[in-house]
Formats: structure tokens, C-alpha cells, sequence
């Protein structure tokens, strides 16, 4: 079967971003980018699928502007196939990725589509269920373990009491989370094969998908500070500062 | 303006099903906002959930769509539900809102794709009807955002908002017929964490451990703090991850994001993850060995020593 995985550009997760003084967005300019830590996680899914022979190819696609293109190689490095770029120098929604992504969809075709949970960056966490909307498929979100068999797939999610699984049929839709699997890091000799390996690149627009929002940012802003407490020399100190100071105990 | 309130509900130890907390956080977002207040409880044998629902103050009516389909909420079912209701009422409803609940966060994106529009998501604050802030990068920036969909569909982060009281409502409860059964996802089974301790997401007082705990074993010691206090016990990504205790505990951006009166962290060094889940706390206390550690950067009351001496030193002294 075919494995379709959706990577994003983003800033890396080590990097702290800071609010452009004119509050029109945070800055990036020379800021580190990495492919979105739960993307990573996805791609290291799918090429285990394939490992065990349950995938028999990768294609991996990912929606932005033209750099992103050194992500897709990464995913190549780590096991994809072939990548697709659908390009976009706009700022797109959740929405308007998923309507690229079902368009890439339709197109190829896959039994299976593996996308990170959330991206680090905007935090939504949309993208997964919006295409699996789009689609008619079956979502298994939060994905801490995947298991494929015949024409379903079993989806073990991590919901906020536990553990919960559920069955959809292929195909599907999963979005991952942390525990789902820990990604490899790509070999030298693979990173080398991955430049030879086929990267598409589209537009958007050839996709005849229209991207219009029906929301705007109008302002990003610092977070409020917390500034930092004192330090207590003993515990008795500490709790008697909690019940006669705060008074939360 | 008429708002629409998904309910969520969890299933408690007598297997009885319970609206979830965060609905009286998300009920108080749609009061901010203005308007009729309807809420919608999908699933089976959710009378009790209905009623709950019916007592909340400021609701004005309780849909209940009871049918198999939509039992365990499988978003496959409940956001075509969704969609249908908001379609159907179209003058009426100006907004829908979820809880940024793992429900919540699974079945709304369904919802706004199906209706076009965008969705909005975790918001903090309402700013009028249409403008919302949320936090974007773990929560290192805050953007405000404006929607022009003629339907919004909003999740809402629970610490943002106090709960609205669960008594002194009489809704009117009214009936949904409509089945949607779209027949691809059927539910399997859960393992719920079974606990005699609060919620972490509703605990007034919640104490944390991370990688510093060494092992899932020693978190007995926070268990026996938490007790003594009448708190939670969450963790920080590292020890999940380490195995020490299960995913449900993790408290961070991609975990639970928790914002008690008072946060314990015990063994946390504080990562950026981390502080995105517990960093609207009003009071932080962080117990940690190492003292240049950054949790100690948002710690109002911060105690440099080895936790095992602390914590039990702590437990006798509360």
C-alpha cells in the first residue's frame, strides 16, 4: 500500500521566538528551520510500515515555500520515496492545507495518510481531521500506536483519561503523538542517496484550490511575564510561605 | 446570535458518564461572546450528562442526540451532527464551541472543514464576537485573531476561563433525531486511568515530577504529597516519555495545559514545552536540585534541595 505523509517547515523546537517590536508576527529572520517535530514522528511511522512490508511506498509532501524543500530531503534521508512540494509563499490555514493536501489526495491516491498532531508553530492542531473531513475517511488522532491489518487500521489514540482505540477503514487518516515511535536520525550515505531521489515541485494555484481565509491576525503580542519568586531555604520556610503568604494551602 | 456548545463527557469508575469540567469554562467563553447559549450532549445513555447540562447557569437549551452512532463522540458521526445542526439553523447559529479537550480538539476541525470555514483554535480570551486571543509557539507569542466566517468554530482552552457555575440553570432539553453513522471508525475499547485523586485539568493544587523522580516507582512519594494536599499529580514530558507514569499525566503544550491556584514542580528542569502547560498558575513552587535550572526563572517560591529529603520533609509538615 501507499503511504502519503504531510511534513511541515517550522522553526526549530529549540529556538525561543521573540515578537517583532511592530507586533505583526514573531521573527524569523535567521532563525533555525526543522521539520516539526510530530512530522518527524510520522515519517518514522511510515517508513517502519514499510519495513515491515505493510508499506510499499513512501511519498512525502509538504505545503510552503521553496526551502521547505530541505525538509522534504530530510524525510527522503530518513526513507521517503519520492517528496512533492506544493508551494505557497503565502501564510495558509489549516483549512486551506488541507484542501492542498486533499487535492494531493486525490491524486495519489494512498491507503493510508500519517500527519503530525499539531505544528509547533501555530499550534492549531486542525490540519489531520480537516483532510480526513474533506476526504470521507475514518481519523485516528493522537496516534500512540498504528496497526494495520487487512483493510483497517487500528488506531491506539492518547486522550486526556487514557488510552483509547478505535477502528477505521482504509483509507484513513492518523495524526501522531510523542509516543507513537522515536524517530531515526539520517545516515550520511542516505542523506546522499536522497538528493537523487524525485522531488515535484507544484503551485498551489495549479492545484485549483482556492486558499482565502475567513480569519486574519490582527496583532501578536509577548506573553505577559512571570517574573521569578524567591528562593526558601528549607521546606518549613517553603510551607509556611504557602499557608501565611500565598495561601493556597 | 445563538451559540453552540458541544459537551464533553468522560466515563467515571461506575462506568456512569459525566460532563466533563471544561464544559463550564467553555460555557463562560460563549457568555462572553453574548447570546443564547445551546448546548449539544451526543452519544448514548447521556441523560445524566443532558441534565448536568440543563443546570448550568446561562444555558437556555440541551440538545440531545442520542444514537449509537455517536457513542464515544467518534468524530466520523458527531461533526456531520454538528454540521447538520448549524446548517439546518443557520440563522440562528453565530458560533460553535468545544473544549480543547482531547474530544473537543478531535472533533471540531471536522466540523469547520465541513462548514468552509476556519477554525479558531484554544483561544484565552474574547475579545468582542469575532476576535479572539490564543496562544501561538508554546505560547511565546499571543495572537489576536479576527474571524469573518459567518459560522465560528472555536476551541477553548480551559485555564482561560473561570468556570461558570454548574447550578442554577433550568435549560429546556430538547430531543435530536437525526442519525449520522458515516460507517468507517467504530470504537475498539480505552484503558482509562483510574484515580481517586482530581482531575488535573479542574485540581486546585497539582504536583508534578519529572525526569529529577528517576523512576515511576518514586512518584509514590508525590502521591503521598498530593494526597496529604488534595492535589493532582501530573509529570513533565521527560518522565512520560521515560515510562515512569502513563501519557495522561503529561502536563505541557502537547499535554495537558493546567493552571491551578497552586503548581507544585518537583525534579522539572523546565523546559519551554513544560512551561507552556502550567505557566498561568498563580502560585509556582519548584523544588529542584540543580539551581540554575529555569523552572526556577517562574517559580515564586523556588527550594533548592534533593526532592527525596523534601518531599517527605513537605508531607509531614502540611
Amino acid at each position: 500500500m501507499k503511504i502519503l505523509v504531510a511534513v511541515k517547515r517550522v522553526v526549530d523546537y529549540n529556538v525561543k521566538v521573540r515578537v517583532k517590536a511592530d507586533n505583526s508576527g514573531v521573527d524569523l529572520a535567521n532563525v533555525k528551520m526543522s521539520m516539526n517535530p510530530f512530522c518527524e514522528i510520522a515519517v518514522e511511522e511510515a517508513v517502519r510500515l514499510k519495513e515491515q512490508g505493510v508499506a510499499t511506498e513512501i511519498v512525502v509532501v509538504s505545503i510552503g515555500p521553496s526551502t521547505a524543500q530541505e525538509q522534504l530531503r530530510t524525510a527522503l534521508a530518513l526513507g521517503a520515496d519520492r517528496a512533492i512540494l506544493v508551494e505557497s509563499a503565502e501564510d495558509l490555514t489549516s483549512l486551506a492545507v488541507a484542501k492542498l493536501l486533499k487535492a494531493v489526495v486525490d491524486k495519489e491516491q494512498p491507503q493510508l495518510v500519517i500527519l503530525g498532531k499539531q505544528a509547533i508553530d501555530s499550534d492549531n492542531n486542525q490540519t489531520g481531521q480537516m483532510l480526513a473531513a474533506l476526504s470521507g475517511y475514518g481519523q485516528g488522532t493522537f496516534a500512540s500506536k498504528v496497526d494495520i491489518s487487512g483493510d483497517s487500521v487500528a488506531v491506539t489514540r492518547e486522550v486526556d483519561g487514557g488510552a483509547q482505540t478505535v477502528s477505521l477503514k482504509l483509507p484513513a487518516i492518523v495524526t501522531t503523538d510523542l509516543r507513537l515511535n522515536e524517530p531515526r536520525y539520517a545516515s550520511l550515505p542516505n542523506i546522499m542517496k536522497a538528493k537523487k531521489k524525485p522531488l515535484e515541485v507544484v503551485t498551489a494555484h495549479a492545484l485549483g484550490v482556492s486558499t482565502a481565509s475567513t480569519h486574519s491576525t490582527v496583532k501578536v503580542e509577548a506573553p505577559a511575564a512571570r517574573s521569578a519568586g524567591i528562593k526558601v531555604k528549607s521546606v518549613a520556610e517553603l510551607v509556611e510561605k504557602l499557608k501565611n503568604e500565598a495561601k493556597v494551602i | 446570535m445563538t451559540i453552540l456548545v458541544i459537551a464533553d463527557y468522560s466515563t467515571d469508575q461506575q462506568d456512569n458518564k459525566v460532563l466533563a469540567p471544561a464544559t463550564l469554562n467553555t460555557v463562560v467563553a460563549a457568555v462572553k461572546i453574548g447570546g443564547d447559549i445551546h448546548v449539544l450532549v451526543a452519544g448514548t445513555f447521556v441523560g445524566a450528562v443532558a441534565e448536568a447540562a440543563a443546570k448550568i447557569a446561562g444555558v437556555a437549551k440541551v440538545l440531545v442526540a442520542d444514537n449509537a452512532a455517536y457513542a464515544n463522540l467518534l468524530p466520523e458521526n458527531v461533526a456531520p451532527l454538528v454540521a447538520s445542526l448549524v446548517i439546518e439553523q443557520q440563522t440562528i447559529y453565530s458560533h460553535v464551541l468545544a473544549s480543547a479537550t482531547s474530544n473537543g480538539k478531535n472533533i471540531l476541525p471536522r466540523v469547520a472543514a465541513q462548514l468552509d470555514v476556519d477554525q479558531i483554535s484554544e483561544i484565552i480570551s474574547v475579545e468582542s464576537a469575532d476576535t479572539f486571543k490564543r496562544p501561538i509557539y508554546a505560547g511565546n507569542a499571543i495572537a489576536t485573531v479576527q474571524s469573518n466566517a459567518a459560522v465560528k468554530v472555536i476551541t477553548v482552552r480551559a485555564t482561560g476561563f473561570d468556570p461558570v457555575s454548574a447550578e442554577g440553570g433550568s435549560a429546556a432539553v430538547e430531543t435530536v433525531a437525526v442519525a449520522h453513522d458515516a460507517g468507517i471508525s467504530s470504537f475498539v475499547g480505552e484503558e482509562l486511568a483510574k484515580s481517586d485523586r482530581p482531575e488535573l485539568t479542574a485540581a486546585k493544587i497539582v504536583v508534578s515530577g519529572g525526569r529529577g523522580m528517576q523512576n515511576g516507582d518514586n512518584f509514590k512519594h508525590l502521591y503521598a504529597l498530593a494526597d496529604k494536599l488534595g492535589a493532582a499529580v501530573g509529570a513533565s514530558r521527560a518522565a512520560v516519555d521515560a515510562g515512569f507514569v502513563p501519557n495522561d499525566m503529561q502536563v505541557g503544550q502537547t499535554g495537558k495545559i493546567v493552571a491551578p491556584q497552586l503548581y507544585i514542580a518537583v525534579g522539572i528542569s523546565g523546559a519551554i514545552q513544560h512551561l507552556a502547560g502550567m505557566k498561568d498558575s498563580k502560585v509556582i513552587v519548584a523544588i529542584n536540585k540543580d539551581e540554575e535550572a529555569p523552572i526556577f526563572q517562574v517559580a515564586d517560591y523556588g527550594l533548592v534541595a534533593d526532592l527525596f529529603e523534601a518531599i517527605p520533609e513537605f508531607e509531614k509538615l502540611v
